[in-house]
């Protein structure tokens, strides 16, 4: 119990103050060491509802699962590649360096993709599925006719989608207009432009839906519109565009 | 000129499928598994089988069928169709659904009722050759599966020199020739796209092989699909075919 507190603390400089007397587990000692060395230690971020808030349009096993299992595995495994990456700059050890590159991108885009996913996500009772107002209502009828057509090309995009990936809403801040791209597998949609924000992030793995849709992904899409949280994107839109 | 008369057959045909319906290509079948979807059970549900063949692999059979039909590719074996649309890595869009029939195809003969255990005979000589050790194989074969990013699937292929193909400008991993590799691929790509391998053995780590028995623990699924499904027996006539293929080119 004591060292799954330690670990979810976000500064392990504290835990130690705090836990000095009590033995330190090996995990704990090496994210104590990571600490020292100024590294980040990641952790999972809370809901802001509950696993079953969104039902029915997704359970709430398919939400546990997402946020504890899969999220919390991107994390862990984002934090191990960290942390030897710092351990091979440290050794100037380029080619680990270099080899670490892609769990750094598949884990650490994984715990930005969820992270931005889970705030796309509203209960219906706290505005879930309420469209767009304001200047993101507006911008989404210049840029793709209307609120249906935009959904429209989000779930064709998403649906069309091989394997693993995303399919955003996001905004080109250099051009001034919103895109929907998808990317694959964990890569976050900064890697499909530099001046890319997302406000939207749709999760098309098989794990975002199998154990209520199946094979049946179209199904997922249609419903998931349900419950989005627009305000937050909203939110980011407003902020971003000024 | 061609390119006109060419069309106006496409459009032809078209206009033929579109008052009979659709003409069945009866290359394309939904080919079923060697065994009832419920011989694997308990170790991999009848119920993931009835959605993994009934559902996924027939809509890509069915969503093959309409994009072959009337086009150059029909006629083509699957083979040739997956070689052809793979097109160097910038994939036609028959690719994804070509790929998807034949590996799964190609997945259900990797499994029987009670398999596992270990291969024996050349096969086993051969592993032991080329990884060191039965052990050392396992390890590499099921690393290669859990670390797959994303959909795709684990192969343990012959690798060998003499053939060749169009599209086997980039194949990975190329270290050496004539010997047993490890290899994994994203999505619906298989070995046979590079044109040097001899695909013997593979798993299917898209989440929907696994998800409805095990979640997100994939290396459970594949440690179990080892210890309790692979049928070595299966592995052992692909190295037989591989060889003759290989020693009448
Ligand atoms: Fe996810
Ligand atoms: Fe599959």
């Amino acid at each position: 119990m004591a060292a799954r507190a330690l670990f979810s603390s976000k500064t392990l400089a504290r835990v130690v103050r705090n836990d000095a007397a009590k033995p330190l587990g090996v995990g704990v000692a090496a994210a104590a060491a990571m600490h020292s060395r100024g590294l980040h230690v990641y952790t999972l971020p809370d809901l802001d509802y509950d696993y079953g808030a969104l039902e029915p349009a997704i359970s709430g096993e398919i939400m546990q699962l997402h946020h504890q299992k899969h999220h919390q595995t991107y994390i862990t495994n984002y934090n191990k590649a960290l942390e030897q990456l710092d351990a091979a700059v440290a050794k100037a050890d380029s080619s680990t360096v270099v080899k670490l590159q892609n769990a750094i991108k598949f884990n650490g885009g994984g715990h930005i993709n969820h992270s931005i996913f889970w705030k796309n996500l509203a209960p219906v009772r706290e505005g879930g599925g309420e469209p767009p107002k304001g200047s993101l209502g507006w911008a989404i009828d210049t840029h793709f006719g209307s609120f249906d057509a935009l959904i429209q090309k989000v779930n064709a995009e998403g649906a069309a989608l091989q394997g693993s990936g995303w399919v955003w809403l996001g905004l080109d801040k250099e051009l001034k207009r919103l895109v929907v791209e998808t990317t694959a597998n964990q890569d976050p949609l900064v890697t499909k432009g530099p001046n890319l924000v997302p406000l939207l992030g749709v999760d098309v793995w098989e794990h975002a839906y199998y154990l209520q849709y199946k094979n049946v992904r179209p199904d997922y899409l249609k419903n998931i519109w349900k419950v989005i949280n627009w305000k937050y994107a909203s939110e980011v839109y407003e902020k971003e565009s000024s | 000129m061609l390119r006109h008369i060419v069309f106006f057959v496409l459009l032809f045909k078209k206009a033929c499928c579109a008052m009979q319906g659709p003409k069945v290509n009866a290359k394309f079948e939904l080919k079923p598994p060697p065994y009832p979807l419920n011989a694997l059970e308990p170790v991999m549900s009848q119920q993931t089988l009835e959605f993994h063949w009934g559902k996924h692999h027939k809509t890509y059979v069915e969503n093959l069928k309409k994009q072959v039909v009337g086009t150059e590719l029909d006629g083509k074996t699957l083979e040739e169709i997956i070689v052809t649309s793979y097109n160097k890595g910038d994939i036609l869009p028959p690719f994804n659904n070509a790929a998807q029939v034949w590996n799964h195809d190609f997945f259900w003969e990797c499994m029987k009722p009670g398999g596992g255990g270990e291969p024996s005979g050349e096969l086993l000589e051969l592993i032991e050759r080329d990884f060191g050790s039965f052990e050392k194989f396992l390890a590499e074969f099921k690393a290669a599966a859990a670390t797959q990013f994303g959909s795709g699937w684990a192969w343990l292929a012959y690798r060998a020199s003499k053939f060749d193909a169009e599209n086997a400008e980039n194949p990975p991993s190329p270290d050496e020739d004539n010997k047993l590799v490890v290899i994994k691929s994203p999505n619906a790509v298989n070995p046979l796209v590079w044109g040097c391998y001899y695909p013997l053995l593979t798993i299917d780590v898209w989440e929907h092989a696994y998800y409805l028995d095990f979640q997100n623990r994939r290396p459970d699924y594949i440690s179990v699909f080892m210890d309790k499904l692979v049928s070595w027996d299966a592995v052992s006539s692909r190295l037989e075919e591989a060889k003759a293929l290989i020693t009448s080119t």
